[in-house]
Order: C-alpha cells, then sequence, then structure tokens
C-alpha cells in the first residue's frame, strides 16, 4: 500500500531574479512501513523536497499526497526531525518532547504524559527530564528531536539530514539506534542524507537525485534483511551497492564541485 | 559586589555535589573576593577619616566618614531623611512599574507587528534619541511640581530601554525554532505564545534593569528640578547650603539604591536565563 506518493512534482524559485528549476518532474512512492533514503549531491533539491512533503513550501505542478490526500501545508500525519535539533533552549527535554503534541491538541494532559514517558525511555533518555537542551550533547539533542517527533504519532516521519551535525562516531551510533527505535515504532520513513552508507545502511529503498534540475536518476533496492549490525558496512555486497551509487553520483563532477 | 553575586547560583547548583569531591578549599580561599574587597574599603574610610580628622578640609567643601554618619542618624531620628525616602521611593516605584509594564506590552505589539512599526517608528526613534533630561522642564510645565512629574520623568527614563530591548527579543526569533512550530502545525498565537515570548524574556529582564538604573537618575533629577521633597531634593538644597555632609548622605543613598536595585534585578535576569547556554 502506497502511504507517500509524489507525482511529476516540480518546483521553481526566484534567486538574484533568476529562474532556478529545484525540482523537476519528480515521481516518487513510498510504502507503509517503508524506509526511504534520499541522497544526492548539495543542490540537488532533496530538502526542497522534504519541505515541501513537510507542507513547509507550497509547489507550483505536481502533486504530493498522503494516504491519497494531497498535501497543502503543514498536517499532523507528519513530523519532521530536523538537522538542527531546535529545540526550545527553554524547555526541558520532556517539556520538548510534549511541544509537537501540546501544538496540535491530539492528546488530552494523561496521555501526552504518557507518550512523552514512553518516547523518552525508547530513545533512551531517562533520566534526562528534567534538563534544559544546552546541557545535552548534540547526538543526546537529536534524540529529544526524534523523540518528539514521535510522540506526535505521524504516519510519515521526515528526517533532513539529522545526524550531519554529529562527529562519525557519534553518528555510526546514531544510525544503529535509529534503526532500532524504528523497528519498534514502525513508521513509514522519508530520510534525506548526503552520506550514502548511511543511506544504505538505513533504507528498504535509496533513491539517487541529481542537482540542477534535481531529478530522480535511479532507485536501489536494498537487499539486506534486518536487524541489522554495523557490520554489514563492511559487506561485499554492500560495498558492490555503495560503488554503484557513488559513481551514479559522480557522473558530473564538475557540476558538483560548482555547488559544494 | 558582582563578582560575589555572579559566583553564588554556580555554587548553588555545582557545589554541593561536585566540589564534594575536591580536598576543602580554605576560608580565605572561598571568600577572597570579599575579604580584599572588604579590606579596601575599610582602608579607604579609614584614611578619609584620618585625613577629616586633622581638621583641615573645609566642612563647606568636603566631609568626612563620621560627619556623615553623624548627619544620618540626626535626619534618620529627627529630620527629614525617613518621609524623602518615602517620597523618592515611592514616586520610581510608580513610575517604574508603569514603564515595564508599558514597555513590555508596547514592544510586544511592536516587535510582532512590522506595520504598527512603521508608524510608530520615528516617534519612537526621536524620542529614544532625545535625552530624558532635556524634557524635565516641559514635564514639570505640564505635571506641575508634584509627585506626578516625578512619576512622569521616572517614567520616561525606564520606558524606553524596556521598549528597545523587548522588540529586540521578540524580532530574535530563531528561524529554526520558527520551522519546527510550523511543521508542528502552530497556529500563528502559538508561535507568538510558545517562540517568540519565552524567546524574548531574558531581553526584556535586560530591558528592566537598564531600566532600574536610569528611572532612579531620573527620579533624582526630577527631585532636583522641581519640589520641596525626596532625596533629589535633598541633595540639591545640600549643595545649595553648603551642607556638605547632608549632600553626602543623599549621594551614598542614591548609591545604594542603585547597587541594590540593579543586584535585584540581575538575579531575577541569571533565573530566568538559566537555561541559556553561556554560563
Amino acid at each position: 500500500m502506497v502511504k507517500l506518493a509524489i507525482d511529476r512534482l516540480t518546483k521553481r524559485y526566484w534567486r538574484d531574479s533568476r529562474e532556478v528549476l529545484a525540482l523537476s518532474d519528480v515521481t516518487l512512492s513510498v510504502e507503509d512501513g517503508e524506509f526511504m533514503a534520499i541522497v544526492g549531491p548539495s543542490g540537488c533539491g532533496k530538502t526542497t523536497m522534504l519541505n515541501i512533503v513537510a507542507g513547509l513550501l507550497p509547489y507550483d505542478q505536481g502533486t504530493v499526497a498522503i494516504d491519497g490526500k494531497r498535501v497543502a501545508g503543514p498536517g499532523i500525519d507528519r513530523a519532521v526531525v530536523f538537522q538542527h535539533s531546535s529545540l526550545l533552549p527553554w524547555r526541558t527535554i520532556a517539556g520538548n518532547i510534549r511541544y509537537g503534541m501540546e501544538l496540535q491538541k491530539r492528546f488530552d494532559k494523561a496521555a501526552m504524559q504518557e507518550r512523552c514517558d514512553h518516547f523518552i525511555k525508547l530513545v533512551g533518555l531517562n533520566g534526562f527530564e528534567r534538563h534544559f537542551p544546552s546541557e545535552l550533547s548534540g547526538g543526546m539533542q537529536q534524540r529529544v528531536n526524534l523523540a518528539r517527533a514521535l510522540a506526535a504519532d505521524p504516519k510519515v516521519l521526515l528526517m533532513d539530514e539529522p545526524f550531519a551535525a554529529l562527529d562519525a562516531q557519534t553518528r555510526e551510533f546514531m544510525q544503529s539506534e535509529l534503526l532500532k527505535i524504528w523497528s519498534e515504532a514502525r513508521k513509514t520513513v522519508l530520510f534525506i542524507t548526503h552520506q550514502i552508507n548511511e543511506a544504505i545502511y538505513l533504507a528498504d529503498r535509496v533513491v539517487v537525485m541529481s542537482a540542477r534540475p534535481g531529478c530522480v536518476k535511479d532507485v536501489f533496492r536494498i537487499p539486506f534483511g534486518r536487524p541489522r549490525t554495523l557490520h554489514l558496512k563492511r559487506d561485499p555486497k554492500f560495498l558492490e551497492i555503495e560503488d554503484a551509487i557513488w559513481q551514479l553520483v559522480e557522473e558530473k563532477p564538475e557540476r558538483i564541485g560548482m555547488v559544494v | 559586589m558582582n563578582q560575589v553575586l555572579d559566583r553564588e547560583p554556580l555554587s548553588d547548583a555545582a557545589g554541593s555535589e561536585e566540589l564534594q569531591g575536591q580536598p576543602k578549599r580554605s576560608f580565605y580561599k572561598r571568600n577572597e573576593s570579599l575579604i580584599l574587597g572588604g579590606s579596601a574599603v575599610v582602608l579607604t574610610l579609614a584614611i578619609w577619616q584620618a585625613f577629616w580628622s586633622t581638621g583641615k578640609i573645609s566642612p563647606l567643601f568636603f566631609s568626612g566618614p563620621s560627619a556623615i554618619a553623624a548627619r544620618f542618624w540626626d535626619s534618620a531620628a529627627h529630620g527629614q531623611l525617613l518621609s524623602d525616602l518615602r517620597y523618592s521611593g515611592i514616586n520610581f516605584a510608580i513610575g517604574f512599574a508603569l514603564a515595564s509594564v508599558a514597555g513590555v506590552v508596547m514592544g510586544v505589539i511592536v516587535g510582532w507587528y512590522r506595520r504598527v512599526d512603521m508608524l510608530f517608528g520615528p516617534f519612537l526613534t526621536a524620542l529614544y534619541s532625545t535625552p530624558r533630561v532635556a524634557m524635565v522642564p516641559l514635564i514639570i510645565i505640564w505635571f506641575g511640581i508634584g509627585m506626578w512629574s516625578k512619576v512622569f520623568i521616572v517614567f520616561l527614563s525606564a520606558f524606553f530601554p524596556v521598549l528597545v530591548n523587548t522588540i529586540g527579543g521578540i524580532r530574535a526569533i530563531d528561524n529554526d525554532l520558527l520551522r519546527a512550530a510550523r511543521a508542528y502545525c502552530a497556529s500563528d498565537w502559538q508561535i507568538f505564545t510558545t517562540v517568540a515570548v519565552p524567546g524574548a524574556v531574558p531581553f526584556i529582564l535586560t530591558g528592566l534593569r537598564q531600566g532600574v538604573s536610569l528611572g532612579l537618575i531620573g527620579v533624582v533629577v526630577g527631585e532636583m528640578f522641581g519640589g520641596s521633597q525626596g532625596i533629589g531634593f535633598m541633595v540639591a538644597y545640600g549643595g545649595q547650603t553648603f551642607a556638605t555632609d547632608t549632600l553626602f548622605v543623599g549621594v551614598i543613598i542614591i548609591a545604594f539604591a542603585g547597587i541594590v536595585l540593579t543586584a535585584g534585578a540581575e538575579r531575577l535576569e541569571r533565573h530566568f536565563s538559566r537555561w541559556r547556554p553561556e554560563r
């Protein structure tokens, strides 16, 4: 069953009085419960696409639909995990996890408390309820960010390079944590990243996008079962897929060089 | 003074648990700034008193600690000091309270609605750039020499720092937080109450702290210009009649009020900014 359907999506915007084609004719569909990753060089429009799906940006042509319903603005069926954790610095960790639920007013007080407790445990932050975000490391802040999104009980979880700002070790750790959490929460995920091995490790399918204009180049089905461990990243088959995606991304190195 | 106060919340938070593992620091080390600062003050007073006691300084030009203390007790027990203090205190309190409320409310409105800012901007900029002291004679013409002219001067002095800081605080809204709130379907009102206002609180408190010191200047200047009561009047009167010791009593009271009120405002500021990472 298709959860998220993107059909011939096109997005233009103006920069310095020149028209830029950010997305051109993007067609994608994400199955219910599927983990889909999108990779591509900077400027390929992948974050623009995520913002459109989140309802934070308007779009010109094509359709974006969740369960067959056209997306027009933010909705309670989606939640976003941002690259910068964007936590309210004056709220405690528990207060931040409740924040999305409070804004959406879907749950009563008791339910919010219960969900907050549940997801704090799920992301492994029990004991930190009363801390402020500034007291937490970057990796821990991203766990809060994730817990906030999950607590809002979305149908589709949108993740915008959530680990890009973390150091390499924390990043690997968070990837395996994310898989664990995802296996329990079972949400449809759209995961944006520019790290190819992160995409392969996490996703059921990896979409490769190219830049200027942003369009879908190819879709790779990742054949590994779950649960996956970090050893998978050394598997020959894994490296083979990684190589194939690399070559696809590197086809126009001069263009990538221009935008990086 | 500031240094001593700065350390308090830190030792509250960390002292009980983390410092226990370390060897206990000596009494002197723990109170170094208090001891050094205290000794400096005592030494200065002693030298001042010594010079004063030689009798070679004319009491018309200067005064000594003992004379000032004597004058203080005398006017507190028999004179006008307490009623002057109450008069100034009430003027300051009313003016400052009105300025805080008006400054925060207007600041929030001007900061949130661009169009209101465009409408009132020119007037606010003009008033903000005018030294408030220059308007004191005009205010006395309007409000007379009674207490309300003083209240209004305090109001005008404290209003602008509160207003300007509040506007800045509302404007300083964090784009990442805005985007997150929008993604969770926040209405404009929810963004206002959960992102804009809490983010502005530290700015508002900075404005209040600046308002305290400017309001204090306002009350003193106002009483100097017109009227027959208050600490400002006491200083001006002391100057006109060459009662240097009275003048000193007034100045010291004003200085003391400034220290206490500013320290209180700083404490409040720190309490509400404890989520901030810079500490």
